[in-house]
């Protein structure tokens, strides 16, 4: 039990995927302008990643490697990635239309989300057991959502501050991801994956 | 995603630089610059921009990925299916990738083994599903061709410069041989993922200062003519 809680704990922040790993950058600096968007982007972030994960977990290690498809891998994982937020957005839009209609427009901005694949691809470089998959990929949709609402907080405050013109939006962003990278990395003695 | 290119007047007395083509090369490596024109692909740009060598490796790939997928992509453009058409560009692209990371592991065992995930994320790179489907798409493909050889040579100018700095602030190294005299010590900032973000954003300034001036010269010609 200890090493799941030790899992989740690093996930979320000693390694966090977007901080270190970069993962799910290009919406971490263009919706990050909003704090109830990238809310929203990370719960749905962390719901996406825990299912696709675990999916793909049990396809690689049933279905793949017995039959010696490993090279197949990405596409597996992707075209499984595509699937799952298709078949997420039908059942969301027929059972809970309010939440759909909350989520629903950035379900399809997830399929090409590089979070939600790296965290598939990481897993299997890291030969997880299926325990340590689910906690993993559930810490890195927490981590991700974390980044990005402080970024949202963060952004807000520059309205009262007036760096570099020339620096843009994006340019001001990667300072703050940067130091907020700095930031992160004072957790790095706690625990490591 | 971006919107379609807008092609520009180039600047006169080149006849050669006049054509299309031309062109739309061009633009992918200033204007439509994928990293500080039009901000795609971020993840990769800063995860490998350590070393130099894992930059150019990447950005060879990514090159190679993008030209393939245009090229293929306009010359199918009016028979794939309006309504599948992202999931078979999808499909087209994992198996260019596919390609690329196997070529990879065995000529470049090293390189590949660094670059761990990040060449297998080039199918949710948006630079590739990006330009497929704002130009690729109705565009022939010799046009297509050249623009995704002009965004990939953009991508590559980028990722050069980001990892040449890091790499000799970071390592004081190029391309793994050392040039700063060892009196000089590294700052190893430069070399962890916060460095990433810092170098990035005033990559971008630079940029932005550069392109202002630009604007200026241009517009100071265009009212004294």
């Amino acid at each position: 039990m200890q090493q799941y809680f030790l899992i989740l704990f690093a996930s979320i922040l000693t390694s966090n995927i977007a901080l270190t790993y970069f993962l799910g950058m290009c919406p971490f600096i263009t919706i990050s302008r909003n704090i109830g968007v990238a809310a929203g982007m990370g719960i749905a972030v962390t719901c996406v990643m825990t299912l696709t994960a675990t999916a793909n977990w049990l396809i690689n290690e049933y279905l793949l490697i017995p039959m010696g498809l490993h090279f197949l891998q990405f596409l597996v994982f992707i075209v499984m990635i595509a699937t799952i937020v298709q078949v997420l957005e039908l059942v969301m839009d027929r059972y809970t239309p309010g939440l759909h209609h909350a989520f629903g427009i950035f379900l399809p901005l997830i399929t090409v989300n590089c979070a939600i694949l790296g965290v598939s691809l990481l897993m299997v470089l890291r030969s997880f057991s299926f325990g340590q998959t689910v906690a993993y990929s559930f810490g890195s949709g927490m981590g991700w959502m974390l980044a990005i609402i402080t970024m949202g907080a963060l952004r807000k405050r520059l309205i009262f501050a007036q760096p570099l013109r020339n620096f843009g939006a994006a340019g001001i962003t990667a300072i703050l991801a940067g130091l907020m990278a700095l930031a992160f990395i004072g957790f790095s003695g706690m625990a490591s994956l | 995603m971006p919107d379609e290119v807008q092609l520009r007047v180039p600047k006169q007395g080149y006849r050669l630089f006049k054509s299309k083509t031309w062109t739309v090369f061009a633009e992918g490596i200033w204007h439509n610059n994928p990293i500080f024109g039009m901000m795609l692909g971020l993840c990769s740009t800063l995860a490998v921009t350590n070393l130099m060598a894992n930059a150019l490796v990447m950005s060879l790939s990514v090159t190679v990925v993008l030209v393939a997928n245009s090229a293929i992509i306009a010359a199918m453009r009016n028979i794939i299916p309006e309504r599948v058409r992202m999931i078979t560009y999808m499909l087209i692209v994992s198996t260019l990738v596919i390609t690329v990371d196997m070529i990879l592991k065995i000529a470049l065992p090293d390189i590949s083994n660094k670059l761990g995930p990040y060449v297998a994320l080039i199918i949710t790179n948006c630079i590739i599903m990006g330009r497929a489907e704002a130009f690729a798409v109705n565009n022939t493909v010799a046009v297509s061709v050249a623009d995704s050889l002009g965004v990939g040579a953009g991508y590559t100018f980028s990722l050069m410069t980001l990892s040449f700095f890091r790499e000799i602030l970071g390592f004081g190294t190029m391309f793994g041989f050392k040039v700063l005299p060892e009196a000089v010590s590294p700052i190893q900032l430069f070399a962890i993922p916060p460095g990433a973000f810092f170098a990035l954003g005033v990559f971008i300034l630079v940029v932005n200062t550069v392109k202002e001036r630009q604007n200026k010269e241009a517009e100071a010609c265009n009212s004294t003519s």
